[in-house]
């Protein structure tokens, strides 16, 4: 199930403003890799054009390749509604759609991919994903009320059983974190090591020990210098990227003592 | 009174002029529109009464109130109704084409052109209504009760005319058209990324984008927008006053030439020969249209309510 990732030379663009450049990186299949590095680096925008969510602002355009085990997502034949299906994605803010249910929220990927489910799959389906959530034990008996009334920690949670629900070859988590508290912080990332197990994620984070206590490989991101592309400055395994880094900006940025 | 006022008064927060100042035009001005509305209703209902009791031989039209008012109502339902049938689900596709399908050049100047119809005073539509549209729909009618005879509502024979019920429909569905499609705009263009982008990553098309994210969020006020176009299509009157052949009867038969007026356009069409209770007749079905619109408010209040928990407010 589990696919891995090859980048190699990737330009990414907003209209004529070369954002990020020249990226080349390889993404083990299960494995977490974390993007770290300041705001504004393009970590997200990376992170974005590896399911082709990049293209759709306005103008935002992507060339080089990016391989998902040899096949390239932008090849011309790709289609990009295609890739997102087998690309999961869990965005900065719990996003749960507050007109559905719970359990309606979890199906919500499912029903654009298959047509007709019967009820007792559509209910395995529910538990099952919520279950690799570790959501069940807290909304099994509420799945019919609405997702926006859980807590925030929960509701990004329900967005993770949404994602895996389709049991897609990637996870992309976008800060899944950054809008929750330590307690919820620590339920999601023991649910990574989890996930782990059946999926290659990658995740962007801001927080330097969650990308220690997550990840197995580290890409750290910075800017050449103001107005100039975003790059991936050093990758590496992580316990290597956090004792020994290379580059002398990467040790700086993670000991703190950047800018 | 004064002195429990400001003795409360010392025990609250100080209040500051300038909020004392605007909360005292703000209370005002809802006042004067509930003073309105009120003033409005208790002229319709003096006014009315008599209108309503009179006996059928002191009126022109020579019936009861009721016998009068209800092919009336029908045929204001019956027009409004058909009207928002023919126009919101263009209206929604107009709308979601500007906010999301088209290039923002295009959008643009699409919006101006639906605001500008907007603003297209009635009489010019009736005016269009009765010296093209209807000679235009005289062929389609006669194909329709060809073709679709079979359904009541194409019985015929149709109309030589083309000022049928349906004809009126059509332009009042032109009319509201643009009120639908402009808030129903706005509401789509409000949709929260998050929601979109959340169901872009899960693989949706855009079709499937707008299913799962835009309508929803959208509902309550679609909803709303429907019954601001309703509203005017229950009240126009100019341009079904011009279009519309009628002559008092129920029929749901829309393409012949006896149609239902409508309490607005009978109205227009009789006030001015109108003496005596004839007048109170009339301004009792003015009442009587005030509450069919009231009524349809608290519908869609009461609809919009309905799935509160579910509409992303909270």
């Amino acid at each position: 199930m589990a696919k891995s990732i090859d980048v190699s030379d990737l330009n990414i663009y907003y209209g004529d403003f070369l954002a990020v450049e020249g990226v080349t990186i390889p993404v083990a299949a299960r494995s977490v890799t974390a993007f770290i590095g300041p705001s504004g680096c393009g970590k997200s925008t990376f992170l974005r054009s590896l399911n082709r969510m990049h293209e759709v602002i306005r103008g935002a355009r992507v060339d080089g390749k990016v391989l998902v085990d040899g096949q390239d997502l932008y090849a011309d034949d790709m289609d990009p509604v295609n890739v997102r299906r087998m690309i999961g994605m869990v965005f900065q803010r719990p996003n749960p759609f507050p007109t559905m249910s719970i359990a309606e929220n979890v199906l919500a990927g499912q029903k654009l991919n298959s047509k007709r489910m019967k009820k007792s799959e559509a209910d395995d389906i529910v538990e099952r994903s919520l279950r690799s959530a570790g959501l069940w034990n807290e909304v099994k008996d509420r799945l019919d009320r609405p997702g926006s009334g859980l807590s925030g920690g929960q509701q990004q949670r329900l967005c993770i059983a949404r994602a895996i629900a389709t049991q897609p070859e990637i996870l992309l988590m976008d800060e899944p974190c950054s809008a929750l508290d330590p307690i919820s912080t620590s339920v999601i990332e023991d649910l990574i090591h989890e996930l782990k197990k059946d999926y290659t994620i990658v995740i962007v984070t801001h927080n330097m020990q969650q990308a220690a206590r997550v990840s197995d490989t580290t890409a750290f991101f910075n800017l050449a210098g103001v107005g100039q592309p975003g790059r991936l400055v050093e990758h590496g395994p992580t316990e290597k990227m956090f004792s020994n880094p290379e580059d002398p900006a990467t040790e700086a940025y993670i000991q703190g003592r950047f800018g | 009174m004064t002195s429990i006022q400001s003795t409360a008064r010392k025990r609250s927060t100080p209040t500051r002029p300038g909020d004392r100042i605007f909360r005292g035009t703000s209370i005002a001005a809802a006042l004067t529109i509930l003073a309105t509305l009120a003033g409005v209703a208790l002229f319709l209902t003096i006014e009315g009464i008599p209108g309503v009791l009179a006996s059928p031989d002191e009126v022109k039209h020579g019936t009861t109130f009721i016998d009068y008012v209800v092919p009336l109502v029908f045929g204001t339902l019956l027009a409004a109704v058909l009207a928002l049938a023919l126009a919101i689900p263009v209206a929604i596709g107009v709308a979601l084409y500007i906010s999301h399908y088209a290039p923002r050049r295009l959008a643009s100047t699409l919006g101006y052109i639906i605001d500008l119809l907007a603003a297209v005073p009635s009489v010019v539509y009736g005016v269009w209504g009765i010296s093209f549209l209807a000679t235009a729909l005289v062929p389609v009618y006669s194909w329709l009760e060809r073709t679709l005879g079979f359904i009541p509502l194409f019985a015929g024979p149709p109309s030589a005319t083309g000022r049928t019920i349906l004809t009126a429909s059509i332009v009042l569905a032109v009319m509201v058209l643009p009120v639908i499609t402009a808030l129903c705009r706005e509401i789509f263009l409000q949709t929260p990324r998050l929601h979109e982008e959340a169901a872009l990553a899960l693989g949706a098309t855009r079709w499937e984008m707008a299913r799962l994210a835009i309508f929803p969020y959208a509902r309550s006020g679609i909803i709303s927008a429907s019954m601001l176009g309703l509203g005017r299509a229950l009240g126009e009157t100019m341009a079904v006053a011009m279009v519309l052949s009628a002559s008092g009867v129920i029929t749901f038969n829309l393409i012949s030439s006896t149609n239902p007026s409508t309490i607005a356009a009978n109205i227009a069409l009789t006030f001015n020969e109108a003496t005596g209770l004839t007048v109170n007749a009339l301004i009792a079905s003015g009442l009587v249209l005030f509450l069919i619109t009231f009524l349809v408010n608290f519908a869609a209040r009461a609809i919009v309510e309905r799935r509160k928990d579910f509409s992303g407010a909270n």
